[in-house]
């Protein structure tokens, strides 16, 4: 295969990665960093690094759509970003010391409960009121069912905290947003709307992206002429998908997709544990 | 100078967003066509893992090679300007809370911010 034909190839399926990625809400990086190790045999640490890349295109390029929403919450946004960050320079610093083959079975680990996470379901419970909540001024107000506005409160700041800072050690290792694990921490344990949740996620994750994608670039873990084809085609194909999202129930797509991301996650385990990565 | 309201400053923020990533995926596109032009034949090998070139590390010679329309050169500056769009977002409401007067997350967003040029800059 030629330079060409090789980029045109490699262009058209980071377009369906990052479609795929946007259908499930687990973002782009989760079926890239497979199809490219597993289908393209391009080595893991260019692979990680062309999907960080990705990662931080699609968060910022679907970002101005969703403050025109007005559900993300900066103040929180930006506190938890504290953790990710410095979890994903851990990350990077990690992803030199582990072998491959770990980094393969970890990723597919990640991706199982990735899928599990997201097919759960989320909490509406939220508080409202809490004593540090009010301290660092987190608490904010989203528009309920009935299109009032309803206030909101947060909790458990310290255990979303550290569960950030681990959804940023796996970004930075992984080369993805791993954007299931940041609204776990949001939605599930400090009780934050799960609309507030998945939007200030969004924004978070290419911050977090930025802290290990400088390091893995000056590593030279960032080929240019692999990076360049999968951004484009990854930020293209997860704008479409965010399109087709708004426009369609895909409950049952998303099944389907999940069940495609299972066998993905499998294939990941199975080829580190036998060394074919 | 006048308070910013959260909107405007969640509206200018989106802004920057955007821009950042139009222009840097017009400058990554630029510079993978004129890449392809030159090299369609040649067949390209990503299998083994062997740490890209020394001088599209270093700025000092990559904007010198991007002006002189060295097409990897291109890309890598776009690939640079991604990576600055969400520090710039950080950079950014490091100035809208100081506008605000909110100490407390000037603290916050600074930390950020310097986590990340830490990251970028000095950490191998």
């Amino acid at each position: 295969m030629n330079e060409l034909l090789f980029s045109l190839v490699i262009l058209g399926g980071s377009f369906l990665a990052g479609m795929l990625g946007s259908l499930t809400g687990l973002g782009g990086g989760v079926v890239l960093v497979p199809m490219l190790a597993l289908l393209f045999k391009v080595d893991l640490h260019y692979a990680i690094g062309a999907s960080l890349i990705s990662v931080i295109a699609t968060s910022s390029g679907s970002a101005a759509a969703y403050v025109r929403e007005g559900f993300s919450n900066i103040r929180i946004g930006m506190f938890l970003e504290i953790a990710t960050t410095i979890g994903a320079v851990v990350g990077a610093w990690l992803a030199t010391r582990t072998p491959v083959r770990g980094i393969a079975i970890i990723f597919g680990v990640v991706l199982l409960y990735s899928v599990y996470l997201s097919l759960r379901g989320h909490d509406d419970e939220t508080v409202p009121q809490n004593k540090w909540s009010d301290r660092f001024k987190m608490n904010g107000t989203f528009p309920g069912p009935d299109g009032k506005e309803q206030k909101y409160a947060v909790k458990h700041i310290s255990g979303g905290f550290a569960t950030m800072f681990g959804a940023g050690t796996l970004s930075g290792l992984l080369g993805i947003g791993s954007g299931a694990v940041k609204v776990l921490a949001m939605d599930h344990i400090m009780r934050i709307p799960f609309k507030v949740s998945t939007t200030t996620s969004n924004f978070m994750i290419g911050v977090t992206a930025a802290a290990s994608a400088g390091i893995y670039l000056r590593r030279g873990y960032i080929d240019p002429t692999l990076a360049a084809p999968v951004m484009i085609g990854v930020l293209i194909g997860s704008l479409l998908g965010a399109k087709i999202l708004v426009k369609s129930n895909v409950k049952s797509l998303r099944l389907i997709f999940s069940a495609v991301i299972f066998f993905l996650a499998i294939e990941m385990i199975y080829n580190g544990v036998v060394g074919k990565v | 100078m006048r308070k910013p309201s959260d909107k405007q400053v969640d509206e200018f923020i989106g802004q920057v967003l955007r821009a950042g990533v139009l222009l840097s995926s017009a400058v990554t596109m630029i510079g993978l066509v004129l890449y392809l032009w030159h090299h369609s034949a040649s067949t390209p090998n990503y299998h083994v893992f062997h740490s890209i070139s020394g001088k599209l590390r270093h700025l000092r010679q990559l904007f010198p090679d991007a002006f002189h329309g060295d097409p990897v050169a291109i890309i890598q500056v776009g690939i640079l300007l991604l990576i600055a769009t969400p520090v710039a977002r950080v950079a950014f409401l490091v100035g809208a809370f100081a506008l605000e007067r909110d100490r407390m997350y000037v603290a916050v967003s600074g930390l950020v911010l310097a986590v990340l040029l830490y990251s970028i800059i000095f950490f191998r």
